[in-house]
C-alpha cells in the first residue's frame, strides 16, 4: 500500500511502512478537506466521545500515556488533571508555533489534515469541560491559516463547532489566531503572553503550568497540535490499541523530521521507543544512509535546543527516557544529521546564532549571554580566536545554565553522560538551549577550537548537494 | 524566637544558617532584607509587580525539592526554606549576572549624573566581578535621546529591567514606553512621534537603577557625593507627599519621593517633583516694593514697606480690612497670620479659599476618611469632586492602584471624562449644577427607588448604586469652577446618607487643609473650632464677635467700597478667583492692597501697593497638612533669596509695630501655642513629629457641625446655550509653574472641548477658532472633539495660558451658560 516515497503534495513527507495515527490520511491529495475527511472516519472520534461522560474520556487520555509532542515530553492526560476545579472558565489552547530549527511536522498536520486537529481540540474541551479554544498558528505558516480557517468555516457549517454540536448540549468555540512571527511564542507561558496582545515573553514560574493561572488569568491548557491530533484515532481505538504501538513509557507513533545530510531527509510517521536512531538514517524505510558515502560524525536529536549525539548512539531507540539518561532529549522531533565534512564550529554557530536572534530579551543571561557566545563563536571562525576563548565559552554557558550540563559520554575520555534537563539562571529553557551545541562541541571536539585558534584553520565549508531531495523545499500550492 | 515557632501566622526560614521569621506569602528578598540580608537586585521594586528579569537576585534556595538558584524576588517564603546567599553558587550566578549586564554597558560612569548613586556601580562593586572578558565591541545606539519635555533615555546605560515600562503601564496607566525589537536589540523606547508625556514621567527617573533615564532639571546640575539633603513635604498639592530635598551649594537642585506607606508610596507627580525650579527662578522676589505714584512697583527697605502697611492697618477699621490666601503657607505662619488678623486686628474677614474650593464648615465637619482607608480592599471610592489625574497626581495613583490590584470600586460623579474613567465601574456625568440631584438619586438608588436625574438615566444609576459595596468614600472637590458650590455641598450632604461613608477632601492647593485647621476662613478658630466656642481667649488679645467675610464677600464688599485694606497672603484673585470681573473691580476698588508674596502675579503686579516678600518651602522650618488632615514636617534646606522672610516672621514684625506682639520667636513658639489652644493638636509635639518623620501625624476630630444647604436652582437647558464645565489641568498659567522652567512650556494651549452631538452640530474641523461668550464675556478659542464631554457641556480648562476661562464666569450664578459659535 505504502509507496515508501516522497508524496508531491505533503511536501517533505515520505509514505513509508509501518503504523500511521496522524498522517494516514497524507496520502490524499484532498485530505484536507471536510468531504475526505468525513470519507475517511472523520468526526467519528468526535462521536463516540459524545457518547461517554467527560471523565471517562480523560481517562482514556490518562491511560494512554499520550506524551506532548511539543518538546517536554510531559503526558497530556497528567497535564489535564492540572485544572484547579471549579474556576471557570477553562481555556484550550493550541500552540501551533512550530519553530525549532529542523522541525516541520506540525505545520504539514495542520496543512494536510486541520480537521483531526479540530477533532482533538473538540475532544480535549469535551473531556475537561472547556467551552473556547484558540489555535494559535505561527505567523509565517500562510498556508497551514488558510487551511485551518477553511475547515473551521466547514466544522461551524456542520455543527461540529459550536453550539450544542452533533445536537448534544456540548458547545464549543474555536478561535484562530497567528502569531508575528518569534520562536520564543512557541513556548507556552510566552504564546498566552502573545495571545493576550502582550509581547511574546514568558512568565515566571510557578505556577509552573498554565493550568492554574493562564490565559487572562484562567485556568488553560496548552497542548501541541500533533499531541492533539493523536486524539481522535485514540478516542476511536482506544487505549489499548495505542499503546500497543510504542514502548511501554513512550506508547503510540511520533513524527519525526529528519535533515540533514542523510540520502532522504524528510518527516516520517515512527514508532515510538521501538524505531531507533540508526533504523532512521540508514534504513530503507527512512533515510537511506548517508549521502554520498560518508560518514556520521554527529547529530542533533531533538531540535536546537537538544545536544548533540554522536555514531555510537546509533542504537538507541526514539523513547524520552533512554535519550534522556544518555544526555539529551527529543523535544520536537527535528532531527539533524551531520557528516564527517561539517565543521563542528560552525556548526556549533549556525545553532547559537539562532537562539541569540530568538532571544526574547527578558532575562539578562540569555539576552547578554547568547549574543555574546555568537560573537565569541564567530570571533574564533574568523581566525580571531583567543587560547582563553574555549574556557570562557564554557564558563559563559555555566553562568546561563549553571551545574553540569547535559551532555553524551565521550567513551574515549573516559567521560560520562550528563542526564537531561539543564538547570538555568534564566526564566525560560531558551537562554539554556543555546549552550547544547557549544557544550556537547567543545567536549567532543575541542581539538577543532583548537585549531582555529592557534593555527588560524578552517575547514572549508561543505556544499555537497542532498540526494533524492531536490524538490522537497517546495511549498505546495 | 522559638515560642514565635509554633505561631500559624508565621514561617520558619533559615537564611545563611540563622533562623528568621517571616509572614507567609512574604516575598523571600524582602523577608531577607527585613532582617538584615540584603540580596542585590535591579528589577524588583517594592511598590510593583514583580517581573523576575534581572536575574540579580537569584539564590541558592532548598525548598525541600534540593538546592537550585531561585530568584528571590518572586519566591514566597515556605516554611523550612533553606536559603544561602553566600554561597559559591549563589556567588557564581552573582558574579555572572553583573558581567553579562556590564558586557554592553557603556561604563561612561564619569560624566553619568547616576554615578556615585548608582545600583548597578555599588552592586558591581559588592558582588560583581573584577573585570572583564568581554572583548567585543558594544552595543550601540544615539545618546541621549529625549523621550519627552523632561526626560532623556540613553539606552546603552540600560540594563532592560523594566522599572519604568512597568511603572508607565502599571502604575500610572501611561502606556507611553514600551520594550521595542527584541533578544539583544531589544530596547526600552516610544512610538515615533508620541512622546512619553506622562504626568508622572519623573518617577520612571528615580526608580532607574542606571543612568539611562535623567530629568531635565538635574542633567549635570550636581554629582550626588555634594548633594545634602533632609526629608520634607511636597508643597504645589495637598496630597503631602514626602520628598528628600537635595540641595547643592544652598540651591534646590532635586526632589525624590519617600515611600511613605500612608501616603505616596515614594511616587510624585511631575508637578511636586520639578517644582522646586520655582525656587531658582530669577523672578523670585529678594526685596520689599512699593508702589510709586507713577504706578511702578520699586524696590524697597523693609523698614519703609512695614511702616506702609501698618500706617494702612491702623488707619482702617477692622471690620474693613480682609485677608485673602494662605494656603501655600506652613501650619505655623498660617497660625500667626490668623492671630494677628483674628486675635490682634479682631476683624474676622479671612479666607484661605479663593472661592474655588468647598466651604470650610462642609470640609471640616465631614466624617473624614485616611487614603489607606479609601483605598481598602473591598470598598467603594466615589469620585465627586475634579479630575485627580489633573489636579492630585499622587492621590491618583494610590487609587488607581487600589481599584486595578486591590478590588476597590471605582463610582465617578463627575461633568467629563477624567483620568481615570478608564478602570471606573461607573462613570456618570451628571449636567453641570445639577451633581446635587444626582447624588440623591444614587442615594435614593441605594435604598431601592432608582430614578433618572441631572441627564443620567435611571438604570444608570441603578447600576451604579448596586455596585456600592463595603466602606465607602468619597472623595470630594470642586469639579468645576463654572458651576456654584452649592451644589457640591447639597451633594455632599445627600451621600452622607450613604452608609458606612468618609469623605477625603479633594482640595488642591499645597497647604489649604492646614489653613482651615488654623482657622483661616470666616467663622473658625484653630483647632477646629468654631469662632462661638471662644477657645482662645486666654491667649489671644481679641476675638471676633461675629462670622466675616468670605473670599467672594470680601471682593463684593471691596467692589461696593465697603472694604479699605485687603490683604493677598500668596494668593492671585484675577488669575484663580471664579469670576475675574469681581475680583478686577474689587482690587480696583480698594484703598490699599498688601501682597505678601515670593512670585510675582498678574494680581499683584497689577494693583498691589505694598509687596512684602516671602520665602518658600524649603527655606523655611514649618510644617504641612495634608488632605486627610496629616501633619508633617517641612525643613528648612536653603535659605531664602535677599531679605525675604518667613511668613510668620511677617506677621509678627507687623503685630509688633501694631502694638500687640504675638510672642513668637520661633516655629517651636508658635506649635507650642497651638498644642495649647486646641486638643487636636495635642499630638503634635515635636517629639512626635521626629518620631513619624515619615508618615507624619493624622490629626482626627472635629467641633464642627455640618452646613445646611440646598441645591441652587439651575436654568432650563435651552437649545443654544452649553454649560461651561472648567476644572484643572496640571499644568496652567499659575505663577509656580511658569516659574520653573520644565513645566512652564507644558501648559497646553486651551481649547474648547465638546461631546459629539454639540461638535456635529457646530460643524467645524478640530482646531478652528470659535467664540465661546457667556453674559460675562467671550473668548476665541479653538474648538475640539471629546467623546468625554457629555451633550449639553463645554469643557474650558481654568486658567489656561492666554485664555482665562474665569472671564466667562459670573460667580453669582448657579452654572455658566455659554454659546459656541462660529466666528
Amino acid at each position: 500500500m505504502a509507496t515508501n516515497a516522497y508524496i508531491p503534495h505533503a511536501p517533505g513527507y515520505v509514505d513509508n511502512d509501518g503504523p500511521k495515527i496522524v498522517s494516514q490520511r497524507f496520502v490524499h491529495e484532498d485530505s484536507y478537506t471536510i468531504e475526505r475527511y468525513e470519507a475517511t472516519g472523520g468526526y467519528d472520534g468526535l462521536r463516540a466521545a459524545l457518547n461517554r461522560t467527560p471523565s471517562a474520556v480523560h481517562d482514556e487520555v490518562r491511560n494512554a500515556t499520550v506524551l506532548g509532542r511539543g518538546g517536554a515530553g510531559f503526558p497530556a492526560g497528567v497535564k489535564w488533571g492540572f485544572m484547579p476545579p471549579g474556576k471557570f472558565p477553562y481555556y484550550l489552547v493550541v500552540n501551533g508555533d512550530e519553530s525549532e530549527p529542523g522541525t516541520y511536522k506540525d505545520r504539514l498536520l495542520m496543512e494536510r489534515d486541520p480537521h483531526q486537529l479540530i477533532e482533538g481540540c473538540l475532544i480535549t474541551c469535551y473531556a475537561l469541560g472547556l467551552a473556547q479554544c484558540f489555535l494559535y498558528v505561527r505567523g509565517e505558516m500562510a498556508l497551514a491559516q488558510e487551511r485551518i480557517a477553511q475547515a473551521l468555516n466547514d466544522a461551524y457549517a456542520r455543527n461540529y463547532v459550536g453550539r450544542n454540536i452533533l445536537g448534544s448540549d456540548f458547545s464549543v468555540d474555536i478561535t484562530l489566531t497567528w502569531g508575528a512571527g518569534a520562536y520564543i511564542v512557541g513556548e507556552e507561558t510566552a504564546l498566552i503572553e502573545s495571545l493576550e496582545g502582550n509581547r511574546g515573553m514568558p512568565r515566571l514560574k510557578p505556577p509552573y503550568f498554565p493550568a492554574a493561572i493562564g490565559l487572562y488569568g484562567q485556568p488553560t491548557i496548552v497542548n501541541n497540535v500533533e499531541t492533539l491530533s493523536n486524539l481522535p484515532w485514540l478516542v476511536l481505538n482506544g487505549a489499548d490499541a495505542y499503546k500497543a504501538y510504542g514502548s511501554e513509557t513512550s506508547p503510540g507513533t511520533r513524527m519525526v523530521a529528519v535533515s540533514g545530510h542523510v540520502n532522504r531527509p524528510g518527516v516520517y510517521e515512527i514508532e515510538q521507543g521501538v524505531t531507533t536512531f540508526r533504523d532512521l538514517f540508514y534504513g530503507d524505510n527512512f533515510g537511506q544512509g548517508i549521502r554520498n558515502g560518508h560518514e556520521l560524525k554527529m547529530f542533533i536529536p531533538g531540535g536546537g535546543s537538544s545536544p548533540w549525539f554522536f555514531p555510537e548512539h546509533l542504537d538507541l531507540p526514539l523513547e524520552a527516557k533512554p535519550v534522556g539518561e544518555a544526555g539529551s532529549m527529543l523535544g520536537s522531533g527535528a532531527i539533524v544529521v551531520m557528516d564527517e565534512t561539517t565543521d563542528a564550529v560552525r556548526a556549533a554557530l549556525r545553532v547559537v546564532r539562532f537562539f541569540a536572534r530568538e532571544s526574547c530579551g527578558k532575562c539578562t543571561p540569555c539576552r547578554e549571554g547568547t549574543t555574546w557566545e555568537e560573537r565569541i563563536l564567530q570571533r574564533i571562525l574568523d581566525g580571531e580566536g583567543r587560547p582563553s576563548d574555549i574556557d570562557m565559552l564554557l564558563d559563559i554557558a555555566d553562568n546561563i545554565s549553571p551545574g553540569p550540563y547535559p551532555v553524551a559520554a565521550d567513551p574515549s575520555q573516559g567521560l560520562d553522560a550528563v542526564p537531561f534537563p539543564p538547570k538555568q539562571t534564566t526564566i525560560c529553557p531558551l537562554g539554556p538551549s543555546s549552550v547544547a551545541p557549544i557544550v556537547s562541541t567543545i567536549r567532543r571536539f575541542r581539538h577543532e577550537y583548537e585549531a582555529k585558534i592557534t593555527r588560524r584553520d578552517t575547514i572549508p565549508v561543505s556544499v555537497e548537494p542532498v540526494t533524492g531531495s531536490s524538490d522537497h523545499h517546495e511549498v505546495s500550492a | 524566637m522559638t515560642d514565635t515557632a509554633n505561631d500559624v501566622s508565621t514561617v520558619s526560614v533559615t537564611v545563611n544558617g540563622v533562623e528568621i521569621e517571616a509572614t507567609p506569602g512574604e516575598l523571600l528578598i524582602d523577608a531577607c532584607e527585613r532582617t538584615g540580608t540584603y540580596i542585590p537586585r535591579f528589577c524588583y521594586h517594592p511598590r510593583m509587580k514583580p517581573v523576575g528579569m534581572c536575574r540579580m537576585c537569584l539564590v541558592e534556595v532548598d525548598a525541600g525539592r534540593g538546592p537550585g538558584l531561585q530568584p528571590s524576588c518572586m519566591l514566597p517564603v515556605s516554611d523550612g526554606m533553606r536559603v544561602e546567599t553566600e554561597s559559591d553558587l549563589t556567588k557564581k550566578a552573582q558574579d555572572g549576572v553583573l558581567e553579562f549586564l556590564l558586557a554592553n554597558h557603556p561604563l561612561d560612569c564619569p560624566v553619568c549624573d547616576k554615578g556615585g548613586e548608582c545600583p548597578l556601580q555599588d552592586q558591581t562593586m559588592a558582588f560583581g566581578p573584577g573585570e572583564t572578558r568581554f572583548v567585543e565591541e558594544k552595543r550601540h545606539y544615539e545618546k541621549p535621546i529625549p523621550i519627552s519635555d523632561t526626560v532623556y533615555l540613553d539606552r546603552e546605560r540600560c540594563i532592560l529591567c523594566d522599572r519604568c515600562t512597568r511603572f508607565a503601564d502599571d502604575v500610572a496607566g501611561d502606556t507611553l514606553i514600551h520594550f521595542m525589537d527584541r533578544g539583544n536589540n531589544t530596547q526600552v523606547n516610544t512610538f515615533p512621534d508620541e512622546p512619553f508625556a506622562s504626568y508622572f514621567s519623573g518617577n520612571t527617573v528615580q526608580i532607574c537603577p542606571v543612568g539611562a533615564l535623567t530629568a531635565a532639571p538635574y542633567r549635570f546640575k550636581a554629582r550626588p557625593w555634594d548633594l545634602e539633603e533632609t526629608v520634607s513635604t511636597a508643597w504645589t498639592d495637598s496630597v503631602g507627599s514626602r520628598v528628600t530635598v537635595q540641595s547643592s551649594r544652598n540651591q534646590v537642585v532635586r526632589l525624590l519621593g519617600v515611600d511613605a506607606d500612608a501616603v505616596n508610596w515614594g511616587w510624585l507627580s511631575d508637578k511636586e517633583r520639578f517644582a522646586f525650579e520655582a525656587l531658582n527662578s530669577d523672578r523670585r522676589l529678594g526685596a520689599p516694593q512699593l508702589r510709586q505714584p507713577g504706578g511702578e512697583l520699586v524696590d524697597a527697605g523693609w523698614a519703609p514697606a512695614l511702616a506702609a502697611v501698618t500706617d494702612a492697618l491702623k488707619q482702617t477699621p477692622a471690620s474693613r480690612v480682609g485677608l485673602i490666601g494662605g494656603a501655600r503657607l506652613t501650619n505655623e505662619s498660617q497660625y500667626a497670620w490668623t492671630k494677628l488678623f483674628k486675635g490682634g486686628l479682631g476683624t474676622d474677614n479671612v479666607d484661605a479659599q479663593l472661592g474655588d474650593g468647598l466651604p470650610a464648615q462642609l470640609v471640616l465637619s465631614l466624617r473624614r476618611a485616611s487614603i489607606n482607608e479609601a483605598c481598602r480592599p473591598g470598598g467603594t471610592v466615589i469620585l465627586c469632586g475634579p479630575d485627580l489625574k489633573e489636579d492630585l497626581g499622587a492621590l491618583y495613583l494610590r487609587i488607581r492602584h487600589a481599584v486595578v490590584n486591590d478590588g476597590v470600586t471605582l463610582i465617578e460623579i463627575t461633568p467629563t471624562r477624567t483620568g481615570l474613567s478608564g478602570i471606573a465601574a461607573h462613570s456618570l456625568h451628571p449636567a453641570a449644577g445639577e451633581v446635587a440631584a444626582l447624588a440623591s438619586a444614587l442615594v435614593a438608588a441605594q435604598r431601592g427607588e432608582a430614578q433618572g436625574a441631572a441627564g443620567v438615566s435611571a438604570e444608570q444609576v441603578a447600576q451604579a448604586a448596586a455596585a456600592l459595596s463595603g466602606p465607602v468614600t468619597v472623595v470630594l472637590g470642586r469639579p468645576s469652577i463654572a458651576e456654584s458650590v452649592d451644589s457640591v455641598t447639597a451633594a455632599a450632604l445627600a451621600l452622607t446618607e450613604l452608609p458606612d461613608v468618609a469623605f477625603l477632601s479633594a482640595l488642591r492647593r499645597g497647604n489649604v487643609h492646614g489653613a482651615l485647621d488654623m482657622g483661616m476662613a470666616p467663622g473658625l478658630l484653630p483647632g477646629r473650632t468654631p469662632l462661638s466656642a471662644g477657645t482662645v481667649s486666654e491667649v489671644w488679645a481679641n476675638t471676633p464677635s461675629e462670622p466675616g467675610l468670605d473670599t467672594e464677600g470680601m471682593l463684593r464688599a471691596a467692589a461696593a467700597g465697603e472694604l479699605d485694606v485687603l490683604v493677598l497672603l500668596g494668593a492671585d484673585p484675577l488669575s484663580d478667583f471664579p469670576d475675574r470681573q469681581l475680583a478686577r473691580k474689587a482690587l480696583e476698588a480698594v484703598t490699599t492692597v498688601v501682597a505678601i508674596e515670593s512670585l510675582p502675579n498678574p494680581s499683584t503686579l497689577a494693583y498691589a501697593d505694598v509687596v512684602l516678600p516671602a520665602a518658600m518651602a524649603t527655606e523655611v522650618d514649618g510644617t504641612f497638612t495634608n488632605l486627610e488632615g496629616r501633619v508633617s514636617v517641612s525643613e528648612q534646606k536653603v535659605t531664602p533669596p535677599g531679605t525675604a522672610r518667613a511668613d510668620w516672621m511677617i506677621a509678627s514684625e507687623i503685630a509688633r509695630r501694631l502694638g500687640n506682639d504675638l510672642g513668637f520667636g520661633s516655629t517651636a513658639d508658635i506649635r507650642a501655642e497651638m498644642v495649647s489652644v486646641s486638643p487636636l493638636f495635642a499630638g503634635l509635639t515635636e517629639e512626635a513629629l521626629i518620631e513619624h518623620r515619615i508618615e507624619g501625624v493624622l490629626v482626627t476630630g472635629s467641633s464642627i457641625s455640618l452646613p445646611s444647604a440646598s441645591a441652587p436652582e439651575t436654568p432650563h437647558h435651552d437649545a443654544y446655550s452649553l454649560r461651561l464645565v472648567t476644572g484643572r489641568r496640571m499644568y496652567d498659567a499659575g505663577t509656580m509653574v511658569q516659574a520653573s522652567s520644565s513645566s512652564a512650556g507644558l501648559a497646553a494651549a486651551v481649547a474648547v472641548r465638546l461631546g459629539t452631538a454639540d461638535f456635529e452640530r457646530l460643524g467645524c474641523a478640530e482646531g478652528t477658532t470659535v467664540r465661546v461668550a457667556s453674559a460675562q464675556g467671550e473668548l476665541l478659542v479653538p474648538v475640539v472633539h471629546d467623546r468625554g464631554v457629555p451633550t449639553g457641556s463645554a469643557a474650558l480648562a481654568a486658567n489656561a495660558p492666554g485664555s482665562p476661562a474665569n472671564t466667562l464666569i459670573d460667580c453669582s450664578t448657579s452654572v455658566t451658560e455659554v454659546r459656541v459659535e462660529r466666528p
